[in-house]
């Protein structure tokens, strides 16, 4: 409510809220800037500084050897993410399309049942999940890594394409079934285009908590086959040897980058994800 | 309104194509419809039936009623990962909400470059809670985080070890939580904010109100909707907690930052629990349902006075 | 161009629920422009969509050309619609819009762009083809979806509430431009209004409809001149007729109705057959305001305080309360007093109705159809 009557002035007041959101700013960035910072720096540089201390010496070898550490996992990440980004994506646009446009005798109290999906926690799938990818010869695949993360992906998906159609005018579809187009036609000639920021809004969302997965990535992977979240925190917690925190900080950027990238390229369709995912989910 | 915009096949004659037509909506809805009745109610129904066996390593079906509910109120681990998820859970949403809405209403002063001072606020959110763990438990490290910092700066004797304190490990959670999600609440906020009715303003300030009143007293009370849904969000943030923990504690010292989630994951996976594991995660699904019911109870409600 | 016909048409929303349409008839010939008025809820726009096929319906049967097709898919009817919001496809240009509807027929592009080019030049929007939707005016944007739906050449042409969103001025412009238009075009019209004016306006017949029931279904002018029932009469008409709830009191061989103004009394005579048997029966009397006027110099008049006072411009009306009834009277501006002032009025017997108090229905029919004392059961007002 920026109000054109609340005439901003100079005073007292408004330094002290500028002072509280600078302040505010820089407690959100030490975090990052911390971990840049010793990402550069050597062990030793870590030890005798302290976390805002420059790099004595300025070295990539905590990321050369952070890199070397997760780079397959981060292909695994990629491998999983784009597949399971695109599906969940058309079928939660297709859903979404049929629970708008097309309802029946049934289909809300489906929608229900899916959106409770949103809130659903874990914990209590994973289980027969695990089960189910054995018996299809899926367990500790990408693949099944893939299938879990569409179907858990189906709830929020669904949800933003339904609530973005509800919105659209029920008359553009009759129009569109009058001119003679079918069920196909109408989504891929009419609804799909003028779809284009609800697409970016779940493509987005549903990247970055692909990408960010840990639970599934733990539970159904192993190996060869994890993603990068769980590489990462393999890296950090082993007790093995000595720690070297410089390439702790590297990997973890490493494993925040894409998602950072998004937001900074993105970030319109970012918060618009959370807040849409807020209202029901 | 009962839209019916399916053209249910009658008796007259019709193409097929005309058939296959009325039919595709249901078709194309069909898997989705498999993949919610079986992957999420199914699977509950399992993880329930698994709860109520003596399954260890590998699923067995031997009845065992509640025996599983019963050894999980005599663990000792449980009770600390649910009074952890308590003292987590509430302090995590108390001070997220506050610093969310203070940093909303500051944010609301005309101020300049706004966007991106939010964008700044906002990021950790995009961040994986394995990274977010990672960073904090690097900046909280004992010895060489915070600690070293602020002895650095001249501060001789301060020491901060919550970390490896078991009576204090929670916070480290809690601090690390609000610096993630405390931006997405001001988001949420700064919107609900940009949609209050500006009529409503002007009537106040024409009523002689001062601006904290009018917040205080008219706009923030106008924001019950974003507060609850808030509130859900970061109860559900809480309740499925899992990465944070995995990646800052582990769950240490000991079982002392266990948050029930990760009790889940650990006697289910890695223990041979799987029958107390699947209980554990009963209990998690109730929690979630007794926030959820109510909210969704009241949402319903207010929905159908409108 | 075809005929339309609608037989005994049902609509229920599932088991147990209120039939949204009950035993409709209808029947138009091909060229004429049908309307359906009512207010909303009244089940015009389900009737519509019935029509169109996007609706099924749970009885009765559609013909056009005297062919069922309440069978047939909407796409199969060739029936063409244009829609309140005008459901213009938002991603497509206006050329786009209007070629859609023969693209999905698989009409060779040659065909399509003459088509194109013809409908543009009709609605004079030939140099929009190239734009979005959202580069257009309401009334433009109104003009493209007129014209996908020409392009077409269907069989019947459906139009649901197509100016509700426009501005008032650009309203009344498009009404005398669907007007102009179907005189040209000669094209089976069925139009869905809520409004009383377009209805009258525009239709060769129009069906007013309440409660998913028609209430009448007539030329604009008997709709007018005489409403079937309190509902038709108090819907049509602006501002719309005066009803004064009274009994009729027996004077002889002769029925009047006894009007009261507060400060004078006015019998108004009516004739009626013998055997008529209005003997303390509620009767509601129904009066349009042009119909009250200024009474002439010497003639016989009722005097009544004039209570409030609009001057509409080309007309002033004149409240005035008759039998504790607040009434309303056309006057012309010059005649028009102020108010607080005392006014003498004159009726105009002759179309003046009579409603039953308990039915609605109207008892008496209007005079011009029915000449004086052919009928048996219906009460006539004689002149004076």
């Amino acid at each position: 409510m920026s109000n054109a009557a609340l005439q901003p002035r100079l005073s007292a007041g408004r330094i002290a809220i500028y002072a509280t959101l600078l302040l505010a700013c820089a407690v959100y960035l030490i975090p990052l800037i911390v971990m840049l910072l010793t990402s550069f720096k050597t062990p030793d540089d870590i030890r005798t500084g302290n976390l805002l201390t420059l790099p004595e010496s300025f070295t990539v070898i905590g990321w050369v050897k952070a890199w070397a550490a997760v780079n397959g996992y981060f292909w695994n990440s990629v491998k999983i993410v784009v597949p399971a980004v695109l599906i969940s994506t058309l079928l939660g646009a297709l859903n979404g399309y049929v629970l708008s446009m097309w309802r029946f005798r049934g289909s809300q109290l489906f929608f229900g049942l899916l959106l409770f999906g949103c809130f659903l926690p874990f914990q209590v799938i994973l289980l027969p999940a695990s089960f189910t990818l054995g018996k299809l010869g899926l367990a500790n695949t990408t693949t099944g890594l893939v299938l879990v993360h569409v179907v858990y992906g189906l709830a929020f998906t669904t949800l933003f394409f339904r609530n973005f159609y509800v919105s659209v005018p029920e008359a553009l579809v009759r129009a569109a079934r009058l001119d003679g187009a079918g069920f196909f036609t109408i989504f891929g000639r009419i609804l799909l285009p003028m779809s284009v920021p609800i697409i970016m809004v779940c493509l987005i969302w549903q990247f970055t908590q692909i990408w960010n997965d840990f639970l599934f990535g733990v539970v159904f992977a192993s190996g060869d086959t994890q993603p990068v979240t769980v590489a990462l925190n393999n890296l950090v917690n082993t007790s093995t040897g000595a720690k070297q925190y410089n390439v702790d900080m590297a990997a973890a950027m490493i494993a925040g980058l894409p998602t950072l990238v998004v937001y900074v390229l993105a970030g319109k369709y970012f918060l618009r994800g959370l807040t849409s995912g807020a209202v029901k989910g | 309104m009962s839209s019916v915009a399916v053209p249910t096949p009658k008796a007259v004659h019709r193409s097929s194509m005309d058939w296959l037509q009325a039919w595709l909506p249901k078709l194309v809805l069909a898997p989705s419809v498999v993949i919610v009745l079986v992957g999420f109610y199914a699977y509950i129904l399992w993880t329930l039936l698994l709860s109520f066996t003596n399954s260890r390593f590998m699923p067995s079906y031997k009845w065992v009623g509640l025996d599983q509910y019963l050894r999980l109120m005599e663990n000792d681990r449980w009770w600390v990962a649910s009074q952890n998820l308590l003292v987590f859970g509430g302090l995590f949403i108390a001070i997220s909400l506050l610093i969310g809405v203070v940093l909303a209403v500051l944010l609301d002063q005309r101020i300049r470059q706004e966007g991106a001072i939010r964008t700044i606020y906002l990021y950790p959110m995009a961040l994986s809670m394995i990274v977010t763990g990672t960073a904090w438990q690097w900046l909280l490290n004992p010895g060489l985080g915070l600690d070293k910092l602020l002895r650095d700066w001249g501060w001789e004797g301060f020491r901060f070890d919550w970390l490896v304190d078991p009576d204090r490990v929670v916070y480290c959670l809690v601090i690390a939580a609000v610096w993630q999600a405390s931006g997405f609440v001001m988001a949420l906020f700064l919107a609900g904010l940009r949609g209050v009715d500006q009529s409503i303003i002007r009537a106040a300030q024409v009523d002689g109100a001062s601006l904290p009143t009018i917040y205080l007293r008219i706009v923030l009370p106008s924001l019950r909707p974003v507060f609850f849904s808030a509130l859900m969000i970061l109860a559900h943030i809480a309740i499925k907690s899992f990465d944070l923990v995995a990646a800052m504690t582990a769950g240490g010292p000991g079982y002392a930052s266990d948050l029930p989630a990760m009790f889940m994951y650990t006697h289910t996976f890695t223990r041979g629990q799987m029958g107390l594991g699947a209980a554990s995660a009963m209990l998690m699904l109730a929690a979630i349902l007794a926030i959820l019911v109510p909210y969704l109870y009241s949402e319903l409600r207010t929905k159908r006075h409108e | 161009m075809a005929s339309l016909e609608l037989r005994n048409v049902n609509k229920r929303y599932g088991q147990g629920q209120a039939d949204t349409l009950k035993n409709i008839n209808l029947s138009i010939d091909s060229g004429e422009f049908l309307i359906l008025v009512g207010p909303s809820g009244c089940g015009k726009s389900t009737l519509m969509n019935c029509i169109a096929g996007l609706e099924n319906i749970s009885g009765g049967e559609i013909l056009v050309e005297d062919q069922p097709i309440s069978g047939m898919s909407p796409k199969d009817r060739d029936i063409a619609m244009v829609f309140q919001s005008y459901a213009l496809y938002p991603t497509m240009s206006v050329r786009d819009n209007i070629a859609f509807g023969l693209k999905m027929r698989k009409v060779p592009q040659a065909r399509i762009d003459e088509e194109v080019e013809r409908v543009a030049k009709l609605l004079q929007i030939e140099h929009l083809l190239h734009r979005k939707p959202s580069q257009l005016s309401g009334g433009q944007q109104q003009r493209v979806a007129m014209g996908r739906a020409l392009a077409r050449r269907p069989k019947i042409y459906l139009f649901d509430e197509p100016l509700s969103n426009l501005d008032a001025k650009l309203r009344v412009e498009m009404r005398t431009e669907i007007k102009l238009m179907h005189q040209r075009l000669k094209t089976t019209t069925v139009y869905v209004t809520h409004d009383q004016i377009e209805a009258m306006t525009l239709g060769d017949k129009v069906a007013v409809m309440k409660d998913g029931i028609i209430q009448q279904f007539a030329t604009p002018q008997e709709i007018y001149n005489s409403p079937a029932n309190l509902f038709v009469a108090s819907f049509i008409g602006s501002p719309p007729m005066n009803f004064i709830p009274l009994r009729l009191q027996r004077q002889g061989a002769r029925w009047v109705a006894v009007l009261d103004s507060g400060q004078d009394r006015y019998e108004l005579p009516l004739s009626v057959e013998d055997g008529q048997s209005l003997e303390g029966r509620e009767v509601i009397l129904g009066i349009r305001p042009e119909q009250i006027t200024a009474a002439n110099e010497g003639g016989p008049a009722l005097r009544a305080e004039v209570q409030v006072v609009e001057p509409t411009g080309p007309d002033t009306l004149v409240f005035v309360s008759l039998n504790e009834v607040k009434v309303c009277c056309r006057l012309a501006p010059d005649a028009a007093p102020r108010a607080g002032e005392s006014l003498a009025l004159q009726f105009d017997p002759d179309r003046v109705l009579l409603f039953d108090a308990n039915t609605g229905e109207r008892l008496s029919k209007a005079p011009e159809h029915i000449p004086a004392g052919q009928s048996g059961n219906i009460a006539q007002f004689a002149a004076r």
